[in-house]
């Protein structure tokens, strides 16, 4: 599903070339769910934005759902992006002007499906996270909670190959942070391939497998098979 | 997804009102002080006759000599911009255009035959019937007088519709009589509306007033001693009376020609350069031939009847529009930056750089459509503004048409799209990681 093999960013300046990803390697397989820990400023959120072709990438190969990515033009990563990727943001990224029925079909719009489509999926993305009813109301008037499962219905919607998570439940409170983890390994049980960003070691612990970086580099790949609660298996 | 760009750009408005009414205004603000005088500049350098402008000829000779310090309009060819009798006559009498028409003003008392009504001064323009047709002046009843008419000094007159209103309530008022410094003219012909602007065919005093209320043939005319109301100039002391002013230098006469070709203004050109040689053999001009032929566009500018006064009035309201497009660019740009945030998320979303140009444009043309109302609703508040401050004739050219607001609408728009580039260009390239990673 995800594949990056010594690939490598740079940020350069007139004096200076620094290195927030270095010789990284990762595989991720369809179906998997993958923590991807490391300390603050160590490229995790590189590696997502790269993942999620936000950001072009210096050196290596990644492919995505079996297709290299490097040379495509904005229009095409746009497209792939749109098509192959939802993403999960800690701050929930909901457009405040837009209900929670409009906030879903944003990325629906760019897909280009006529309005009947998008009604269904939007319904059904908002089923899937147990908001139909709020389907009117704005960002400001929910929960912490209710907005990141208006931001997951959204990253839903597109039915993606790949659910990019960045630390999803960092600005919930406790009670919240559990709805929302459940939710995505719920997900997960249902097939979806999830990549998530966090510095929790607690949520880390609830994926399949965690991927340290350090540096701008994975340096440990564990086996998590502990917490995984649902049948899918674990590769490493 | 231009109708969901549309609804989007609404929303994007009101989330910050402050902002949009600042946008607003000052795009609304900029297009009402540069459509206030390009409203005025454009009907006063319309073309008064569209179609045959390029047709109809004003014609001067120099009867003055190239030395005359005389009043010559300070042009720098030196030439009246009207002839002596003489000359229209001359002219008259050699008839060599399709058609032609010399032409004064004058005023007169009316005396009307409804006892209710007092008598009253009316503008009276003494032409030659060829002036009707020359210049497509429309009939409402009955027709012009004929050439007849002319050469026999008839008593006849042509009323336009507003004094036909006036006199006979709008009825055909063609056979009956009135009575003109207790003088009785047969009505031939009653006008329907015909207001050229500029006044073209005389631009001596106000070029912007109405025309005449009624028309009397210019042999008549003269035959009755009707008083000059135009200008008058003369190169030195002239004789005294009517009859030495005929036979004076004094220039009051217009003189039009109507030359339907090319070829046609080049023999009157011929023309009345060997008439002024003639006058020069004779020994009545002592200056080589001197002539011209303008036509109504060439008159126009000829006769500044744009001054360059109200030319530079237009170029610094057009520079203070673009002052308010800066203003309003750098709102739009403020705006655009404040919702970086939003346009990362889109991108994050599958937007391409295309999906976020639209919606930032359109956006930018809902501003240019709402600054288009406030600039209309300004214009007409400026254009009331210019009826107290200017005079009269040019108060009267203070009025917005189907065309000024096409303007105005396309004016704001298409600006306020251009200031909306910038912005936009910024926008299509915000870069979502960025965004996404500070927060």
């Amino acid at each position: 599903m995800l594949k990056m093999t010594h690939l490598s960013k740079a940020y350069r300046t007139e004096v200076v070339e620094t290195y927030a990803l270095r010789d990284f390697s990762i595989h991720v397989r369809p179906g998997e769910f993958v923590a991807v820990t490391g300390p603050s400023g160590s490229g995790k959120t590189t590696f997502l934005t790269i993942a999620g072709l936000l950001e072009e990438f210096t050196g290596g190969e990644y492919q995505l759902d079996g297709a290299d990515v490097r040379g495509l033009n904005d229009n095409q990563r746009s497209r792939l992006r749109n098509e192959k990727i939802g993403f999960i943001f800690q701050a929930f990224n909901l457009i405040p002007d837009l209900n929670v029925f409009d906030n879903v079909d944003v990325p629906l719009r760019y897909r280009g499906f006529n309005g009947a489509e998008r009604r269904r999926r939007i319904q059904k993305s908002l089923e899937r996270v147990g908001l139909s009813a709020r389907s009117k109301h704005y960002p400001a008037e929910l929960s912490g909670g209710q907005q990141q499962r208006v931001a997951i219905a959204r990253a839903l919607a597109g039915e993606p190959r790949l659910l990019l998570a960045d630390e999803p439940t960092g600005n919930l409170d406790t009670q919240m942070a559990r709805g929302v983890m459940e939710l995505l390994e719920e997900l997960h049980r249902d097939g979806a391939t999830i990549v998530m960003v966090t510095h929790d070691p607690e949520l880390a612990i609830r994926a399949q497998r965690e991927v340290h970086i350090v540096d701008g580099q994975v340096v440990d790949l564990v086996a998590q098979p502990r917490l995984v609660r649902s049948g899918s298996q674990a590769q490493i | 997804m231009f109708a969901y760009y549309f609804s989007l750009a609404v929303r994007s408005l009101k989330r910050n009102v402050v902002l949009t009414v600042l946008m607003i205004v000052a795009i609304g603000v900029g297009i009402g002080a540069s459509m206030t005088t390009l409203t005025v500049f454009r009907a006063m350098g319309s073309d008064p006759i569209p179609g045959k402008s390029a047709e109809l000829f004003a014609v001067q000779i120099d009867n003055w000599g190239p030395d005359s310090s005389g009043s010559t309009n300070g042009k720098q060819d030196r030439l009246q911009n009207q002839l002596s009798y003489r000359d229209a006559m001359n002219l008259m009498q050699a008839h060599p255009a399709k058609a032609q028409s010399a032409m004064y003003a004058s005023s007169l008392a009316l005396t009307p035959a409804n006892p209710d009504l007092q008598a009253f001064r009316v503008h009276v323009r003494a032409p030659y019937t060829d002036f009707f047709a020359m210049f497509e002046v429309p009939f409402l009843y009955g027709a012009p007088w004929s050439s007849a008419d002319d050469a026999a000094h008839a008593e006849v007159v042509v009323l336009t519709r507003a004094l036909n209103d006036k006199l006979f309530s709008g009825a055909n008022s063609v056979g009956k009589s009135i009575t003109l410094d207790g003088h009785d003219y047969r009505v031939v012909g009653v006008m329907n509306d015909w207001e050229p602007i500029p006044k073209f065919y005389d631009l001596n005093d106000e070029k912007f007033s109405k025309g005449a209320d009624i028309y009397v043939p210019f042999t008549r005319a003269v035959e009755r001693h009707m008083a000059i109301e135009g200008n008058l100039n003369c190169k030195d002391n002239s004789e005294s009376g009517w009859e030495g002013r005929l036979r004076s230098e004094c220039v009051w006469v217009q003189f039009w020609a109507e030359l339907p070709t090319a070829a046609a203004a080049a023999d009157y050109r011929r023309f009345l350069q060997n008439y002024a040689a003639q006058q020069q053999a004779s020994g009545r001009f002592h200056w080589p031939p001197r002539t011209s032929i303008k036509n109504v566009r060439e008159w126009l500018a000829y006769e500044d009847v744009v001054s360059d006064e109200f030319r530079i009035l237009v170029l610094v309201s057009f520079s203070f529009l673009f002052v308010c497009l800066l203003n309003a660019m750098g709102l739009m740009l403020a705006k655009t930056m404040g919702r970086a945030r939003d346009i990362g998320v889109r991108r994050a979303l599958g937007a391409d750089r295309s999906a976020i140009f639209a919606q930032c444009l359109i956006e930018s043309g809902v501003i240019g459509l709402a600054g288009a109302v406030v600039g209309l609703l300004l214009t007409g508040l400026g254009l009331l503004g210019l009826r107290t401050m200017l005079s009269r004739d040019i108060a009267n050219l203070t009025h917005l048409d189907v065309i000024d607001v096409v303007i105005v609408i396309v004016l704001a728009v298409s600006t306020t799209l251009l200031a909306g580039l910038y912005p936009t260009w910024r926008a299509t390239h915000i870069q979502p990681a960025w965004q996404l990673k500070a927060q």
